[in-house]
């Protein structure tokens, strides 16, 4: 019998304090979110200061419980994974100082994990990754296409160039009055209509796999700002709609055209915004008709959570990847491999 | 009994380790260093130097701030984690206070001064009383013009410590004239091992889990929506 690994991950990027143990890099042991959603609320969004300031105040909290749910001791552990960037770099930091401390107290390795990768192995958590593989990632502060040969083996093939489809989601959310954090509000209010506005959608060139949604997003100011000027009322919901079946269109077809082209022998889908149900809806059904497998984890798994960072530490963990004390917060981490 | 201290409250970098009330080592930087980089590595080399296993330590003392925000809470996030992971009790100290310290054998009032810009200072008034620092003022953000009137009305020698001072040398000399005493290059360092002491006067440990900085300052967008709100009422 082979002995378990397990490793600690803990994720302070943005406005989620998480901590989890994960088993193996395939099975969640414990995984702990406290969410500042209330608080930021008050704010409209994420405000920087903030969420450094509650993060501290939640870490070590999130990281007992994440251990007692665990049933297990720090001596249980194999290694410390901690989200490294990108992401706001106050919150990084406390995350990464947290880590770092527990990493030396309890003598263990510590490893730097870029988030976007965390988003990928969520998916390794509910079914084995075969390569060579497509991830989309969307969320608040991405939007990427990323063929994987093997594990740990990045290729980014496509990126927005301006928004990522999260932030265009969160910009119509305002523009629609809808309360942050407006993105799941614009995918409900866009499911239950059943009409909707028609707005342009971006293609770019035509063997591009870039996205860009600023475009799409000024479409919606300017049709609500001409239909208020002749004295009328934009319908919410149909506004939604169209905006909704503009961005989904888009990844769809872009996600099915690389799929083809790399030959990939199964599509995931990572990030915030695929917990968004009409892109969910809409990639499922794309995939069934070209009979390639698409997987995409639960909300809860794709939302921001430890859990992912610790599956992605795992495997860097496997093939020998270590940080070490003077691990810095980096905002604008790119995503590398660390298999070539 | 092995106690760490660690200060990143502002500019300046301490790590001490005292055991048995003698200083072991402690290594003060006043070179801008990035905190992040660097806390936990000096923590780590001081341990290292010391010859002490990390669950050897018996009690953490952190500069609690004010100061600067990112920093003080890159020694908090330390100080707090390294408690609870090791349980071990933890107690945070002003940053002002622990640099009042400095002044500990100066009789009059001490005046820790750290730069708040736009002519804001965070600082507090301490007189020294048997080992310990009484307040006088007690430790805020305010105008330094609120700051010297207070002491120009408190009408005793006062002691400005801090490497901050130097940037408000001439205004304070302006207000306060000969009331006051400027500390030299070696008492402008904050030292972790002040930290340690003041912290071994404390009666209590803190509550590990819920122990955050003493910003003594709301955010600005805290104060925008009490502005907001005031507003509106
Ligand atoms: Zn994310």
């Amino acid at each position: 019998m082979n002995k378990d690994h397990y490793i600690l991950g803990i994720e302070t990027s943005c406005d989620e304090t998480a901590a989890s143990v994960v088993k193996n890099g395939t099975e969640i042991v414990s995984s702990i979110v406290s969410s500042q959603i209330q608080q930021q609320k008050l704010f409209g969004g994420v405000v920087p200061e903030i969420a450094s300031r509650l993060h501290v105040e939640q870490i070590t909290l999130v990281i007992e419980e994440a251990l007692r749910e665990a049933k297990l001791l720090p001596s249980d552990l194999e290694a410390v994974a901690v989200t490294e960037g990108p992401g706001l770099v106050g919150a990084l930091l406390i995350g990464i100082n947290a880590a770092k401390a527990f990493a030396f107290a309890n003598q263990l390795p510590l490893i730097g994990v870029h988030h976007i990768a965390g988003h990928v192995y969520a998916n390794q958590l509910i079914h084995e990754m075969e390569f060579p593989l497509l991830a989309l990632i969307v969320s608040g502060g991405h939007t990427e296409l990323v063929v994987m040969k093997s594990h740990g083996c990045f290729e980014l093939i496509g990126e927005t160039r301006d928004d990522a489809a999260g932030e265009a989601y969160d910009k119509v959310a305002r523009v629609l009055g809808l309360p942050y954090p407006g993105g799941p509000q614009v995918d409900r209010l866009a499911l239950a209509s059943e009409q909707s506005v028609d707005f342009p959608r971006a293609w770019l060139e035509a063997d591009s796999y870039d996205f860009s949604f600023s475009g799409l997003k000024s479409s919606v100011i300017n049709y609500k700002h001409n239909v208020e000027q002749k004295g009328g009322h934009i319908v919410p919901e149909h506004v939604a709609a169209g905006f909704q079946q503009s961005v989904v269109d888009v990844l769809t077809v872009k996600t099915v055209r690389a799929a083809k082209q790399y030959a990939v022998k199964q599509v995931i889908a990572a990030g915030g915004v695929a917990a968004n149900q009409g892109l969910r809806n809409s990639l499922t059904a794309a995939f069934e008709k070209e009979d390639i497998p698409f997987y995409v984890p639960p909300i809860s798994l794709c939302t921001d959570n430890a859990a992912m960072i610790a599956a992605a530490g795992y495997e860097m963990w496997k093939s020998g990847v270590r940080g070490d004390s003077t691990m810095n917060g980096r905002p604008g981490m790119q995503l590398r491999s660390w298999n070539e | 009994m092995i106690w760490l201290g660690i200060d990143t409250a502002n500019s300046p970098l301490s790590v001490a380790i005292v055991k048995d009330d003698v200083l072991l080592i402690e290594e003060s930087s006043m070179m801008k260093v990035n905190h992040s980089l660097r806390a936990m590595p000096a923590v780590e080399e001081a341990c290292r130097k010391a010859s002490i296993m990390p669950y050897e330590i018996d009690a953490i003392a952190v500069s609690e701030g004010p100061g600067s925000y990112t920093g003080v809470r890159i020694g908090v996030t330390i100080a707090k984690t390294l408690a609870w992971t090791l349980d071990k009790p933890l107690y945070g100290v002003s940053s002002l206070k622990s640099l009042a310290m400095n002044g500990q054998f100066f009789y009059g009032l001490i005046c820790p001064l750290i730069d708040a810009r736009r002519s804001n200072v965070y600082s507090a008034v301490y007189r020294a009383t048997s080992g310990d620092l009484a307040a006088v003022m007690e430790d805020q953000h305010c105008a330094l013009e609120e700051l010297l009137e207070k002491l120009k009305k408190l009408a005793e020698p006062v002691l400005f410590v801090g490497e901050d001072v130097k940037l408000h040398e001439s205004v304070i000399r302006e207000n306060l004239g000969d009331q006051v005493l400027f500390a030299s290059f070696a008492m402008n360092v904050p030292r972790a091992s002040s930290a340690i002491a003041l912290a071994q006067l404390a009666e209590q440990a803190e509550k590990v889990h819920t122990f955050t900085p003493q910003y003594k300052r709301i955010t600005e967008a805290e104060a925008n929506l009490v502005k907001k709100e005031s507003a509106h009422e």
